[in-house]
Protein backbone atom coordinates (compact mmCIF):
# COMPACT_ATOMS: atom_id res chain seq x y z
CA UNK A 1 0.00 0.00 0.00
CA UNK A 2 1.15 3.61 -0.59
CA UNK A 3 -0.31 6.78 -0.12
CA UNK A 4 -0.67 8.72 -3.55
CA UNK A 5 2.59 8.65 -5.53
CA UNK A 6 4.56 8.04 -2.36
CA UNK A 7 6.70 5.01 -1.39
CA UNK A 8 4.99 2.06 -0.55
CA UNK A 9 4.41 1.99 3.22
CA UNK A 10 3.30 -1.88 3.48
CA UNK A 11 4.12 -4.79 0.74
CA UNK A 12 4.36 -8.37 1.17
CA UNK A 13 2.49 -8.80 3.39
CA UNK A 14 0.44 -12.18 4.00
CA UNK A 15 -1.79 -13.78 6.56
CA UNK A 16 -4.33 -14.74 7.88
CA UNK A 17 -6.43 -13.35 11.14
CA UNK A 18 -8.38 -16.90 12.94
CA UNK A 19 -11.80 -16.10 13.86
CA UNK A 20 -11.96 -15.36 17.95
CA UNK A 21 -8.29 -14.60 17.75
CA UNK A 22 -6.30 -12.03 19.93
CA UNK A 23 -3.94 -10.14 18.14
CA UNK A 24 -1.43 -7.46 18.88
CA UNK A 25 0.33 -5.41 16.18
CA UNK A 26 3.89 -4.22 17.31
CA UNK A 27 6.73 -2.38 15.83
CA UNK A 28 8.52 0.57 15.73
CA UNK A 29 7.02 3.96 15.09
CA UNK A 30 6.81 4.47 11.20
CA UNK A 31 6.50 0.64 10.79
CA UNK A 32 3.07 0.63 9.10
CA UNK A 33 0.74 -0.21 11.81
CA UNK A 34 -1.39 2.41 11.44
CA UNK A 35 -1.77 1.61 7.64
CA UNK A 36 -2.28 -1.71 8.02
CA UNK A 37 -4.68 -1.11 10.70
CA UNK A 38 -6.57 1.42 8.18
CA UNK A 39 -6.83 -1.48 5.84
CA UNK A 40 -8.01 -3.54 8.47
CA UNK A 41 -10.82 -1.63 9.16
CA UNK A 42 -11.92 -0.64 5.42
CA UNK A 43 -10.49 3.00 5.97
CA UNK A 44 -8.09 2.16 2.58
CA UNK A 45 -7.63 0.00 -0.31
CA UNK A 46 -4.72 -1.81 -0.93
CA UNK A 47 -2.56 -0.48 -3.86
CA UNK A 48 -2.20 -3.76 -4.87
CA UNK A 49 -2.78 -7.33 -3.35
CA UNK A 50 -5.86 -8.26 -1.91
CA UNK A 51 -7.90 -7.95 1.50
CA UNK A 52 -10.32 -10.56 2.65
CA UNK A 53 -12.57 -9.88 5.58
CA UNK A 54 -15.38 -12.37 6.92
CA UNK A 55 -15.07 -14.45 4.16
CA UNK A 56 -15.46 -11.82 1.55
CA UNK A 57 -13.04 -10.12 -0.76
CA UNK A 58 -13.34 -6.40 -0.36
CA UNK A 59 -10.11 -5.19 -2.67
CA UNK A 60 -12.39 -3.52 -5.05
CA UNK A 61 -16.09 -4.26 -3.38
CA UNK A 62 -18.51 -1.15 -4.54
CA UNK A 63 -18.36 1.83 -1.82
CA UNK A 64 -22.00 1.41 -1.22
CA UNK A 65 -21.46 -2.53 0.42
CA UNK A 66 -18.36 -1.27 2.82
CA UNK A 67 -20.94 0.29 5.50
CA UNK A 68 -22.40 -2.83 6.13
CA UNK A 69 -18.64 -4.53 6.68
CA UNK A 70 -17.70 -1.15 9.21
CA UNK A 71 -20.94 -1.89 11.24
CA UNK A 72 -19.25 -5.17 11.87
CA UNK A 73 -16.14 -3.88 12.81
CA UNK A 74 -15.42 -1.51 16.08
CA UNK A 75 -12.48 0.58 15.63
CA UNK A 76 -10.63 2.89 18.67
CA UNK A 77 -8.66 5.38 16.64
CA UNK A 78 -4.98 6.58 17.91
CA UNK A 79 -6.04 10.08 18.05
CA UNK A 80 -9.99 8.92 18.81
CA UNK A 81 -11.71 10.75 16.65
CA UNK A 82 -14.60 11.64 19.09
CA UNK A 83 -17.28 13.91 17.84
CA UNK A 84 -16.29 17.29 19.74
CA UNK A 85 -19.95 18.89 19.96
CA UNK A 86 -21.55 15.62 20.97
CA UNK A 87 -21.71 14.58 24.56
CA UNK A 88 -20.11 11.78 25.65
CA UNK A 89 -23.31 9.36 25.40
CA UNK A 90 -24.19 10.37 22.08
CA UNK A 91 -20.79 9.60 20.88
CA UNK A 92 -20.74 6.15 22.37
CA UNK A 93 -24.32 5.91 21.14
CA UNK A 94 -23.92 6.39 17.45
CA UNK A 95 -23.03 3.45 15.92
CA UNK A 96 -26.00 1.98 17.52
CA UNK A 97 -28.11 4.90 15.99
CA UNK A 98 -26.41 4.54 12.49
CA UNK A 99 -28.21 0.57 12.77
CA UNK A 100 -31.64 1.77 13.56
CA UNK A 101 -31.96 1.80 17.05
CA UNK A 102 -34.38 4.24 18.70
CA UNK A 103 -33.13 6.01 21.95
CA UNK A 104 -34.98 4.07 24.31
CA UNK A 105 -33.66 1.17 22.94
CA UNK A 106 -29.74 2.24 23.30
CA UNK A 107 -30.11 4.07 26.55
CA UNK A 108 -29.20 1.29 28.53
CA UNK A 109 -26.74 -0.32 26.85
CA UNK A 110 -24.79 3.15 26.56
CA UNK A 111 -25.44 3.80 30.39
CA UNK A 112 -23.93 0.44 30.95
CA UNK A 113 -21.04 0.76 28.74
CA UNK A 114 -20.10 4.16 29.91
CA UNK A 115 -20.33 2.64 34.01
CA UNK A 116 -17.95 0.27 32.66
CA UNK A 117 -15.19 2.55 31.38
CA UNK A 118 -15.60 4.67 34.48
CA UNK A 119 -17.50 7.29 32.59
CA UNK A 120 -20.60 7.18 34.20
CA UNK A 121 -21.10 10.26 35.97
CA UNK A 122 -19.29 12.26 32.57
CA UNK A 123 -21.74 11.15 30.11
CA UNK A 124 -22.99 14.95 29.59
CA UNK A 125 -19.49 16.33 28.70
CA UNK A 126 -18.10 16.92 25.81
CA UNK A 127 -14.59 16.07 24.78
CA UNK A 128 -13.24 19.08 24.86
CA UNK A 129 -13.52 18.98 28.51
CA UNK A 130 -13.04 15.77 29.24
CA UNK A 131 -8.99 14.51 29.98
CA UNK A 132 -7.54 12.41 27.21
CA UNK A 133 -7.53 9.13 29.57
CA UNK A 134 -11.49 9.76 29.65
CA UNK A 135 -11.48 10.41 26.22
CA UNK A 136 -9.65 7.29 25.32
CA UNK A 137 -12.19 5.61 27.03
CA UNK A 138 -14.95 7.37 25.58
CA UNK A 139 -13.76 5.63 21.69
CA UNK A 140 -13.18 2.73 23.42
CA UNK A 141 -16.81 2.43 24.65
CA UNK A 142 -18.17 3.60 20.97
CA UNK A 143 -15.50 0.89 19.49
CA UNK A 144 -17.17 -2.15 20.96
CA UNK A 145 -20.88 -0.82 22.20
CA UNK A 146 -21.92 -2.81 19.06
CA UNK A 147 -20.29 -6.27 20.20
CA UNK A 148 -18.33 -6.00 17.07
CA UNK A 149 -16.89 -9.32 14.98
CA UNK A 150 -13.85 -7.57 14.76
CA UNK A 151 -12.11 -4.79 17.17
CA UNK A 152 -9.53 -3.05 16.04
CA UNK A 153 -7.32 -0.65 18.32
CA UNK A 154 -4.38 1.43 17.79
CA UNK A 155 -2.79 2.46 20.88
CA UNK A 156 -5.64 2.13 22.82
CA UNK A 157 -3.87 2.37 26.30
CA UNK A 158 -1.83 4.92 25.74
CA UNK A 159 -3.14 7.70 27.42
CA UNK A 160 -4.18 5.74 30.42
CA UNK A 161 -2.96 4.53 33.71
CA UNK A 162 -2.20 1.00 34.25
CA UNK A 163 -4.84 0.31 36.24
CA UNK A 164 -7.36 1.62 33.48
CA UNK A 165 -5.21 -0.27 30.87
CA UNK A 166 -5.93 -3.89 33.08
CA UNK A 167 -9.41 -2.83 33.10
CA UNK A 168 -9.65 -1.81 29.61
CA UNK A 169 -7.87 -4.87 28.25
CA UNK A 170 -9.62 -6.99 30.49
CA UNK A 171 -12.79 -5.70 28.39
CA UNK A 172 -11.14 -6.66 25.32
CA UNK A 173 -10.62 -10.06 26.52
CA UNK A 174 -14.38 -10.71 27.45
CA UNK A 175 -15.34 -9.14 24.32
CA UNK A 176 -12.61 -11.82 22.95
CA UNK A 177 -14.08 -15.03 25.02
CA UNK A 178 -17.71 -13.81 23.58
CA UNK A 179 -16.14 -14.36 19.74
CA UNK A 180 -14.87 -11.06 18.35
CA UNK A 181 -11.49 -10.84 16.99
CA UNK A 182 -9.09 -8.54 18.33
CA UNK A 183 -6.14 -6.71 16.92
CA UNK A 184 -5.11 -3.99 19.31
CA UNK A 185 -1.85 -2.20 17.56
CA UNK A 186 0.58 -1.24 20.85
CA UNK A 187 3.97 -0.58 22.08
CA UNK A 188 2.99 -1.34 25.84
CA UNK A 189 4.80 -4.58 26.35
CA UNK A 190 3.34 -5.01 29.80
CA UNK A 191 -0.33 -5.61 27.82
CA UNK A 192 1.11 -8.15 25.95
CA UNK A 193 2.78 -9.97 28.31
CA UNK A 194 -1.02 -10.05 30.40
CA UNK A 195 -2.35 -11.60 27.67
CA UNK A 196 -1.55 -14.94 27.45
CA UNK A 197 -2.87 -16.83 24.36
CA UNK A 198 -2.52 -13.63 22.11
CA UNK A 199 -0.45 -13.55 19.39
CA UNK A 200 2.06 -10.96 18.30
CA UNK A 201 2.44 -9.25 14.82
CA UNK A 202 5.39 -7.56 13.90
CA UNK A 203 5.93 -5.22 11.57
CA UNK A 204 9.30 -3.71 10.75
CA UNK A 205 9.24 -1.45 7.53
CA UNK A 206 6.45 -2.03 6.40
CA UNK A 207 6.43 -5.74 5.63
CA UNK A 208 5.82 -8.68 8.51
CA UNK A 209 8.42 -10.36 10.71
CA UNK A 210 7.29 -13.26 12.75
CA UNK A 211 9.45 -13.12 15.96
CA UNK A 212 6.97 -15.65 17.62
CA UNK A 213 6.36 -17.84 14.94
CA UNK A 214 2.36 -17.74 16.05
CA UNK A 215 1.04 -16.63 12.45
CA UNK A 216 2.90 -19.48 10.91
CA UNK A 217 -0.07 -21.93 11.15
CA UNK A 218 -2.81 -19.76 12.02
CA UNK A 219 -6.40 -21.56 12.28
CA UNK A 220 -8.71 -20.90 9.03
CA UNK A 221 -10.23 -17.61 9.57
CA UNK A 222 -12.83 -15.77 7.93
CA UNK A 223 -10.86 -12.73 8.66
CA UNK A 224 -7.85 -12.37 5.87
CA UNK A 225 -5.54 -9.95 5.14
CA UNK A 226 -3.10 -11.12 2.21
CA UNK B 1 -42.13 16.90 11.94
CA UNK B 2 -39.11 15.06 12.63
CA UNK B 3 -39.21 13.46 8.84
CA UNK B 4 -38.61 17.46 7.44
CA UNK B 5 -35.79 18.03 10.70
CA UNK B 6 -34.90 14.36 11.99
CA UNK B 7 -34.58 13.45 15.30
CA UNK B 8 -33.21 15.57 17.97
CA UNK B 9 -29.90 13.23 18.33
CA UNK B 10 -29.78 13.93 14.40
CA UNK B 11 -30.11 17.36 14.81
CA UNK B 12 -26.90 17.64 17.37
CA UNK B 13 -24.73 15.98 14.81
CA UNK B 14 -24.34 19.02 12.18
CA UNK B 15 -24.88 22.13 15.15
CA UNK B 16 -25.52 25.45 13.67
CA UNK B 17 -28.22 27.32 13.67
CA UNK B 18 -30.32 28.62 10.86
CA UNK B 19 -29.94 32.12 10.87
CA UNK B 20 -26.17 31.91 10.80
CA UNK B 21 -25.84 30.24 7.69
CA UNK B 22 -26.02 32.77 4.72
CA UNK B 23 -28.23 29.82 2.79
CA UNK B 24 -31.76 31.66 4.21
CA UNK B 25 -30.82 34.95 2.66
CA UNK B 26 -29.00 33.63 -0.47
CA UNK B 27 -32.57 32.17 -1.22
CA UNK B 28 -35.03 35.01 0.58
CA UNK B 29 -33.38 37.41 -1.75
CA UNK B 30 -33.12 35.02 -5.06
CA UNK B 31 -37.07 34.06 -4.01
CA UNK B 32 -37.91 37.75 -3.96
CA UNK B 33 -36.69 38.80 -7.18
CA UNK B 34 -37.70 35.37 -8.99
CA UNK B 35 -41.19 36.32 -7.56
CA UNK B 36 -41.14 39.60 -8.48
CA UNK B 37 -39.79 39.19 -12.25
CA UNK B 38 -42.00 36.65 -12.69
CA UNK B 39 -45.15 38.84 -11.44
CA UNK B 40 -43.60 41.09 -14.37
CA UNK B 41 -43.52 38.64 -16.67
CA UNK B 42 -46.75 36.96 -15.84
CA UNK B 43 -48.44 40.30 -16.24
CA UNK B 44 -46.54 41.26 -19.66
CA UNK B 45 -48.22 37.84 -20.96
CA UNK B 46 -51.47 38.82 -20.00
CA UNK B 47 -51.13 42.03 -21.11
CA UNK B 48 -50.01 40.42 -24.75
CA UNK B 49 -53.08 38.27 -24.47
CA UNK B 50 -55.23 40.91 -23.51
CA UNK B 51 -54.10 43.16 -26.32
CA UNK B 52 -54.31 40.36 -29.03
CA UNK B 53 -57.44 39.22 -27.67
CA UNK B 54 -58.89 42.82 -28.32
CA UNK B 55 -57.90 42.84 -31.93
CA UNK B 56 -58.09 39.47 -32.79
CA UNK B 57 -61.07 39.93 -35.24
CA UNK B 58 -60.89 43.78 -35.99
CA UNK B 59 -60.13 44.76 -39.74
CA UNK B 60 -59.51 49.01 -41.07
CA UNK B 61 -60.58 48.89 -44.66
CA UNK B 62 -58.82 51.91 -46.27
CA UNK B 63 -60.09 54.11 -48.96
CA UNK B 64 -57.78 56.92 -50.55
CA UNK B 65 -60.70 58.62 -51.85
CA UNK B 66 -62.38 60.25 -48.71
CA UNK B 67 -65.33 60.56 -51.28
CA UNK B 68 -66.18 56.74 -51.79
CA UNK B 69 -66.98 56.53 -47.19
CA UNK B 70 -70.98 56.00 -47.70
CA UNK B 71 -70.29 53.27 -50.12
CA UNK B 72 -67.62 51.57 -48.58
CA UNK B 73 -69.96 51.29 -45.31
CA UNK B 74 -73.14 50.12 -47.21
CA UNK B 75 -70.94 47.37 -48.91
CA UNK B 76 -69.25 46.21 -46.06
CA UNK B 77 -72.68 46.35 -43.86
CA UNK B 78 -73.91 44.35 -46.92
CA UNK B 79 -70.80 41.52 -46.75
CA UNK B 80 -71.62 38.42 -44.83
CA UNK B 81 -69.12 38.16 -42.05
CA UNK B 82 -68.58 41.29 -41.06
CA UNK B 83 -70.52 41.91 -37.55
CA UNK B 84 -69.53 45.63 -36.99
CA UNK B 85 -69.00 48.58 -38.96
CA UNK B 86 -67.53 51.73 -37.73
CA UNK B 87 -66.58 54.43 -39.76
CA UNK B 88 -63.79 57.14 -38.82
CA UNK B 89 -65.86 60.53 -39.18
CA UNK B 90 -63.43 62.94 -41.29
CA UNK B 91 -63.52 65.73 -38.93
CA UNK B 92 -61.10 62.94 -36.52
CA UNK B 93 -59.02 61.86 -39.77
CA UNK B 94 -58.39 65.87 -40.22
CA UNK B 95 -57.66 66.12 -36.45
CA UNK B 96 -55.00 63.24 -36.64
CA UNK B 97 -53.35 64.91 -40.43
CA UNK B 98 -53.40 68.20 -38.40
CA UNK B 99 -50.83 66.65 -35.90
CA UNK B 100 -48.68 65.76 -38.91
CA UNK B 101 -49.15 68.67 -41.23
CA UNK B 102 -50.28 71.72 -38.95
CA UNK B 103 -52.78 73.88 -39.79
CA UNK B 104 -52.49 72.61 -43.80
CA UNK B 105 -54.23 69.35 -42.87
CA UNK B 106 -57.55 71.07 -41.92
CA UNK B 107 -57.97 72.94 -45.50
CA UNK B 108 -60.74 72.08 -47.17
CA UNK B 109 -58.98 71.09 -50.58
CA UNK B 110 -56.67 68.31 -49.04
CA UNK B 111 -58.14 65.17 -50.04
CA UNK B 112 -58.36 63.19 -46.58
CA UNK B 113 -58.45 59.40 -47.13
CA UNK B 114 -61.26 57.42 -45.06
CA UNK B 115 -61.18 54.54 -42.64
CA UNK B 116 -63.95 51.81 -41.77
CA UNK B 117 -63.18 49.95 -38.55
CA UNK B 118 -64.77 46.48 -39.51
CA UNK B 119 -65.32 43.52 -36.62
CA UNK B 120 -65.96 40.07 -38.33
CA UNK B 121 -67.67 37.78 -37.20
CA UNK B 122 -66.67 34.61 -34.91
CA UNK B 123 -65.80 31.92 -37.77
CA UNK B 124 -66.40 34.32 -40.77
CA UNK B 125 -64.09 33.17 -43.58
CA UNK B 126 -61.80 36.15 -43.97
CA UNK B 127 -61.29 35.21 -47.71
CA UNK B 128 -64.87 35.50 -48.77
CA UNK B 129 -65.30 39.11 -46.68
CA UNK B 130 -61.97 40.24 -48.00
CA UNK B 131 -63.07 39.43 -52.27
CA UNK B 132 -66.64 40.53 -51.21
CA UNK B 133 -65.44 44.31 -50.29
CA UNK B 134 -62.64 44.30 -53.01
CA UNK B 135 -65.46 43.92 -55.67
CA UNK B 136 -67.51 46.72 -54.08
CA UNK B 137 -64.92 49.21 -53.00
CA UNK B 138 -62.12 48.63 -55.46
CA UNK B 139 -58.50 49.84 -54.80
CA UNK B 140 -59.40 49.85 -50.87
CA UNK B 141 -57.08 48.85 -48.71
CA UNK B 142 -57.79 45.55 -46.33
CA UNK B 143 -55.97 45.64 -43.51
CA UNK B 144 -55.46 43.37 -39.81
CA UNK B 145 -55.37 45.63 -36.90
CA UNK B 146 -52.98 42.72 -35.68
CA UNK B 147 -50.82 43.71 -38.09
CA UNK B 148 -50.83 46.85 -36.78
CA UNK B 149 -49.98 46.08 -33.26
CA UNK B 150 -47.81 42.92 -34.00
CA UNK B 151 -44.96 44.69 -33.00
CA UNK B 152 -45.79 45.62 -29.55
CA UNK B 153 -47.45 42.24 -29.32
CA UNK B 154 -43.80 40.81 -30.64
CA UNK B 155 -42.23 43.05 -27.49
CA UNK B 156 -44.52 42.10 -24.83
CA UNK B 157 -43.45 38.33 -25.93
CA UNK B 158 -40.24 39.03 -26.00
CA UNK B 159 -39.83 40.53 -22.59
CA UNK B 160 -42.15 37.71 -20.92
CA UNK B 161 -39.51 34.96 -22.42
CA UNK B 162 -36.92 36.74 -20.87
CA UNK B 163 -38.58 37.47 -17.58
CA UNK B 164 -38.86 33.27 -17.97
CA UNK B 165 -35.37 33.33 -18.67
CA UNK B 166 -34.31 35.43 -15.57
CA UNK B 167 -35.94 33.38 -13.32
CA UNK B 168 -34.26 30.63 -14.41
CA UNK B 169 -31.26 32.28 -14.00
CA UNK B 170 -32.24 32.90 -10.81
CA UNK B 171 -32.73 29.27 -10.14
CA UNK B 172 -29.62 28.21 -11.43
CA UNK B 173 -28.22 30.81 -9.15
CA UNK B 174 -29.80 29.69 -6.52
CA UNK B 175 -28.49 25.49 -7.46
CA UNK B 176 -24.65 27.38 -7.06
CA UNK B 177 -25.42 29.08 -3.95
CA UNK B 178 -26.57 25.95 -2.46
CA UNK B 179 -24.33 23.65 -4.21
CA UNK B 180 -21.46 25.70 -2.55
CA UNK B 181 -23.18 26.06 0.75
CA UNK B 182 -23.15 22.31 0.75
CA UNK B 183 -19.85 22.00 -0.29
CA UNK B 184 -18.92 24.62 2.57
CA UNK B 185 -21.22 22.39 4.96
CA UNK B 186 -19.35 19.47 4.11
CA UNK B 187 -16.09 21.43 4.78
CA UNK B 188 -16.90 22.25 8.42
CA UNK B 189 -18.07 18.55 9.36
CA UNK B 190 -15.60 16.83 7.37
CA UNK B 191 -14.71 15.10 10.58
CA UNK B 192 -18.10 13.87 11.73
CA UNK B 193 -18.41 12.82 8.19
CA UNK B 194 -15.54 11.05 8.51
CA UNK B 195 -16.02 9.07 12.10
CA UNK B 196 -19.91 8.42 10.71
CA UNK B 197 -18.58 7.06 7.70
CA UNK B 198 -15.66 5.02 9.83
CA UNK B 199 -18.14 3.28 11.97
CA UNK B 200 -20.74 2.44 9.39
CA UNK B 201 -22.71 4.95 7.98
CA UNK B 202 -23.93 5.00 4.90
CA UNK B 203 -23.76 8.00 2.34
CA UNK B 204 -27.54 8.05 2.32
CA UNK B 205 -27.69 8.64 6.11
CA UNK B 206 -24.62 11.44 5.81
CA UNK B 207 -26.82 12.85 2.85
CA UNK B 208 -30.05 13.02 4.44
CA UNK B 209 -28.60 14.89 7.57
CA UNK B 210 -27.16 17.81 5.56
CA UNK B 211 -30.14 17.30 3.00
CA UNK B 212 -32.58 18.52 5.91
CA UNK B 213 -30.52 20.97 7.22
CA UNK B 214 -30.47 22.99 3.98
CA UNK B 215 -33.92 22.41 3.49
CA UNK B 216 -34.56 23.76 6.85
CA UNK B 217 -32.72 26.57 5.43
CA UNK B 218 -34.44 26.88 1.90
CA UNK B 219 -37.90 27.11 3.39
CA UNK B 220 -37.29 29.72 6.39
CA UNK B 221 -35.78 32.19 3.28
CA UNK B 222 -38.17 30.97 0.76
CA UNK B 223 -40.66 32.09 3.10
CA UNK B 224 -39.20 35.02 4.19
CA UNK B 225 -38.26 35.98 0.92
CA UNK B 226 -41.60 35.10 -0.87
CA UNK B 227 -43.56 37.35 2.12
CA UNK B 228 -41.50 39.96 1.07
CA UNK B 229 -42.22 39.64 -2.32
CA UNK B 230 -45.87 38.95 -1.84
CA UNK B 231 -46.05 42.59 0.42
CA UNK B 232 -43.97 44.52 -2.16
CA UNK B 233 -46.20 43.20 -5.01
CA UNK B 234 -49.60 44.17 -3.07
CA UNK B 235 -47.81 47.47 -1.80
CA UNK B 236 -46.74 48.46 -5.31
CA UNK B 237 -49.68 46.95 -7.75
CA UNK B 238 -52.53 46.88 -5.09
CA UNK B 239 -53.45 50.81 -6.28
CA UNK B 240 -52.50 50.67 -9.72
CA UNK B 241 -54.67 47.00 -10.02
CA UNK B 242 -57.66 48.51 -11.05
CA UNK B 243 -56.14 51.50 -12.77
CA UNK B 244 -54.35 48.70 -15.06
CA UNK B 245 -57.45 46.51 -15.48
CA UNK B 246 -59.15 49.79 -16.62
CA UNK B 247 -56.54 50.37 -19.24
CA UNK B 248 -56.03 46.95 -20.07
CA UNK B 249 -59.06 45.64 -20.57
CA UNK B 250 -58.57 43.10 -17.87
CA UNK B 251 -56.83 42.14 -14.49
CA UNK B 252 -52.74 42.11 -15.14
CA UNK B 253 -52.43 39.31 -12.47
CA UNK B 254 -55.28 36.42 -12.56
CA UNK B 255 -56.01 33.75 -10.18
CA UNK B 256 -53.84 31.02 -11.73
CA UNK B 257 -51.03 33.54 -11.81
CA UNK B 258 -51.09 34.03 -8.17
CA UNK B 259 -51.34 30.41 -7.43
CA UNK B 260 -47.80 30.00 -9.98
CA UNK B 261 -46.29 32.68 -8.00
CA UNK B 262 -47.06 31.49 -4.20
CA UNK B 263 -45.98 27.90 -5.99
CA UNK B 264 -42.49 29.54 -6.74
CA UNK B 265 -40.98 29.71 -3.00
CA UNK B 266 -42.03 26.01 -2.72
CA UNK B 267 -40.26 25.15 -5.94
CA UNK B 268 -37.11 27.24 -4.56
CA UNK B 269 -36.79 25.07 -1.38
CA UNK B 270 -37.74 21.87 -3.60
CA UNK B 271 -35.08 23.26 -5.99
CA UNK B 272 -32.31 23.36 -3.12
CA UNK B 273 -32.80 20.35 -1.29
CA UNK B 274 -32.36 18.39 -4.53
CA UNK B 275 -29.63 20.39 -5.25
CA UNK B 276 -28.36 19.87 -2.04
CA UNK B 277 -28.74 16.14 -1.98
CA UNK B 278 -26.95 15.83 -5.24
CA UNK B 279 -23.83 17.63 -4.15
CA UNK B 280 -23.51 16.03 -0.84
CA UNK B 281 -23.80 12.67 -2.67
CA UNK B 282 -21.55 13.62 -5.17
CA UNK B 283 -18.66 14.76 -2.75
CA UNK B 284 -19.09 11.95 -0.98
CA UNK B 285 -18.62 9.32 -3.56
CA UNK B 286 -15.06 10.95 -3.64
CA UNK B 287 -14.45 9.19 -0.34
CA UNK B 288 -13.54 5.52 -0.01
Amino acid sequence: MRYGTGAEVLRDLDFRLANGGFYFLTGPSGAGKTSLLQLLYLARRPTRGRIQLFGQDLTDAPRDVLPDYRRRIGVVFQDFRLIRHLSAFDNVALPLRITGKSDAELEGPVREMLAWVGLADRASARPPTLSGGEQQRVAIARAVISQPELLVADEPTGNVDAEMAARLLHLFTALNRLGTTVVVATHDIGLIARTPGAQLIRLEKGSLTDPTGGLRNPPPSPVQVR
Amino acid sequence: MNFLTGTEAERRLLPGGTVRSPTPYVIAIMTFAMMIVASAGLALANAAGIVAGAVENRYVLQLSDGGKLDAAVRAALATPGVAGVEPVPEAEMRKTLEKWLGPAGLGEDLPVPALVHLELAPGAQLDRVRAGLARAVPGARFIAEQATVQPLLGSLRALRWLAVALVLLMALATSAAVVLAARGALDTHRSTIEIMHGIGATDEQVALLFQRKIALDAMVGALAGGLIAALALLLIGGGGLAMASDLAGGPPLGGGDFLLLALLPVAAVVLATLVARFAVLSALHKVI
